[in-house]
């Protein structure tokens, strides 16, 4: 790790490069080959998405019956992977926008990393609930439309219906959010390519010209969207929490669930944010706008939302003993002790234990501890989901219903293609579209710059 | 490079003489336009490669109302969200479900707080992509407005409209100097 500016001048760009330089080296991944790097991940993760493509045909040519799946068990793998990428996609939109609302410049390198890394992750998530369906071509149905079955409405009142319009409404917002702040970056490109390069690009800019009132209603429209879409990033967590809280299950029913499960996704969303940025940054050769100072702000984030999720895991065995209710009492028991104790504790290490190495702050600094911890991280916030889905179902009330669930290859793999599809997308947005916000890291530098020249 | 794109312009306005001059950095940029209206100048617009704050004040913009449109749009959203699951649960088609009442209201939050959000979204970017005239250009040249290719990359670009004969462009050459201007040019555009 390359030495940094003293901590009382905060240099988010090192070096305080010319705004052309920063044009060119921010648009090189667009405008070069790949290099061998790249080429290497990229076929690896389609590799992985092709393997999930083969086995989710199986699944819906053949049924889930082909996954692990029993009458105890209803949910497994399928949901606690669609609970683990919905929590993915929450760090973009909040690097983007509540980053954005609290004006914390370090944002302006990782954002648009972020909100990218946001889509797909919500892509991902969506996919397990549709597979689940068992007979995906019906999909359409949790849709509210005019039908011949009655005509009998969608039930508003079930949270699995309120977590569709979440979901969506999340979906369709972050993409919104997205597009609308690379429209400048597009108008960038379109300006430096010819060909077809500029036709695309300048389709997508959407006419962009740069001027004074363009950008007026252009920060204010980026503002408001970043006020909506920090209550709806609170809210989409807390939905999908609500398909658990609103049940009868013990281990399920809690009050706590919404704070937890937000904080659990801003949690693991970091920690995909940092092992994607770290990537990025690496293969791209972005050392000059992801410097320590960023990694070392988000390593912060990763410690507080760590303690957070921790605390809730202690508030969840306080309450489990104080509530005196027997139920409640042996699901805490039964998840830390049972047959699955073993997914508890891998669960407790990684994300309570792991991130208490970043009040150091050389480990807060280091590219290899920061890249290990957030994988752990990932790890425990899989097995945090696996844990409140899979323990709390196999034994609750009825013993002569306790069962037990052992995922199948199918279940694995379709885990593993949707890494693939994840990784895929990224790479190739990260080789179409500019990863740094060319205007707003050019705006960073210019305040940087001023503050620099104030200083002296 | 050729005007291609003339959608920021309405039909039928006249070709006006323009000049332009250049900057390299934001500072340099806002104190010309401070200058040039202080001597007169009409200046119609400043283009960057990023928002310059401070240059709404410079050129006297008023705020923009994008806000309203937002709360149009969730306001309706809202509506919509609350109106459609009232209808189908208490009116049209009333089911018992879960022994609630048809009216059950705390289970309507979340589906109309959702649709409040992304009516109120879509509103937004509507309003921005109508006022500033976005939308996706088949041609994919520059539009018309903008004057340099550069200002999207490092280059910050103040337009000064020649509004009558008492515009003196000697004048302006003399002051685009002195404030530093890397370039200045002149030329005709339909504005």
């Amino acid at each position: 790790m390359s030495a940094v500016a003293a901590p009382d001048v905060e240099t988010l760009v090192l070096g305080e490069p010319g705004y052309g330089t920063m044009t060119s080296e921010i648009a090189a991944p667009m405008e070069t080959r790949p290099g061998a790097g790249w080429l290497a991940i990229f076929l690896v993760s389609l590799a992985a998405l092709l393997l999930g493509v083969a086995l989710i045909t199986y699944t819906i040519a053949t049924g889930i019956g082909v996954w692990g799946l029993n009458r105890t068990i209803g949910w497994g793998y399928d949901i606690t992977n669609f609970v683990f990428w919905v929590g993915i996609g929450h760090a973009g939109t909040l690097i983007s926008a509540i980053l954005l609302l609290f004006r914390q410049r370090w944002r302006t390198s990782i954002a648009r990393a972020a909100e990218g890394m946001t889509i797909f992750a919500v892509v991902c998530a969506a996919l397990f609930p549709l597979i689940h369906m068992g007979r995906p071509w019906l999909a359409f149905w949790v849709f509210p439309y005019p039908n011949t079955r009655g005509p009998i409405s969608v039930n508003f009142r079930s949270p699995l219906l309120w977590d569709v319009f979440a979901v969506a409404t999340y979906f369709t917002v972050s993409l919104i959010f997205w597009y609308v702040g690379m429209i400048p970056d597009f108008g960038t490109m379109r300006d430096r390519s010819k060909g077809l390069k500029q036709r695309v690009y300048g389709f997508l800019s959407l006419g962009w010209d740069g001027g004074a009132r363009t950008w007026q209603r252009y920060e204010k429209a980026c503002l408001l969207l970043a006020g909506l879409a920090t209550p709806l990033v609170v809210s989409v967590h807390t939905i999908v929490s609500f398909d658990f809280a609103t049940s009868i299950i013990p281990g399920w029913h809690t009050t706590i669930f919404p704070p937890y499960f937000v904080a659990g996704a801003v949690f693991s969303g970091f920690a995909m944010v940092i092992t994607l940025l770290l990537i990025t940054r690496f293969a791209l050769h972005l050392e000059r706008y992801i410097t320590a100072v960023h990694l070392e702000k988000m390593a912060k984030v990763l410690l507080t939302t760590g303690m957070i999720v921790g605390f809730a895991y202690s508030t969840e065995l306080f309450i489990a003993w104080y509530s005196d209710n027997p139920f409640e009492r042996f699901t805490f028991l039964n998840r830390a002790f049972g047959p699955y104790a073993w997914a508890y504790w891998v669960m407790v290490f990684c994300n309570v234990v792991t991130p208490q190495i970043f009040w150091s702050k050389r480990a807060r600094r280091s590219v290899p501890i920061l890249f290990a911890a957030a994988i752990l991280v990932n790890v425990g916030m899989w097995f945090e989901r696996f844990n409140i889905i899979v323990i709390s179902l196999h034994r609750d009330y009825l013993p002569s219903s306790w069962s037990h669930y052992t995922p199948t290859l199918v279940e694995v793999g379709i885990l593993v293609g949707s890494f693939g599809l994840f990784f895929t997308c990224f790479l190739l947005f990260v080789r179409l579209a500019p990863v740094i916000a060319f205007h707003e890291v050019k705006h960073t530098v210019a305040e940087q710059m001023e503050a620099a020249h104030a200083a002296r | 490079m050729p005007p291609v794109d003339s959608f920021l312009a309405p039909s039928g306005s006249p070709r006006r003489r323009i000049h332009t001059l250049a900057f390299e950095n934001p500072g340099a940029t806002l104190e010309a336009v401070h200058r040039l209206r202080a001597e007169g100048f009409e200046v119609h617009d400043v283009f960057s490669p990023f928002p310059l704050h401070g240059m709404d004040e410079a050129l006297g913009l008023a705020g923009t109302r994008l806000g309203f449109a937002t709360l149009v749009g969730g306001l309706f959203g809202a509506a919509i969200a609350f109106g459609f699951q009232v209808w189908t649960h208490a009116i049209d088609w009333p089911l018992i479900i879960g022994g609630k009442s048809p009216l059950a209201l705390p289970a309507q939050v979340p589906v109309s707080f959702e649709l409040t959000i992304l009516c109120a979204a879509f509103a937004t970017v509507g309003g921005l992509f109508v006022r500033r005239r976005l939308f996706p250009r088949l041609t994919g040249e520059r539009p018309l407005a903008q004057p340099d290719p550069r200002v999207t990359d490092d280059r910050f670009v103040v337009l000064v409209v020649e509004r009558n004969a008492s515009f003196s462009p000697a004048r302006f050459r003399e002051l685009g100097r002195a404030l530093g201007s890397v370039e200045i040019v002149e030329g005709w555009r339909t504005l």
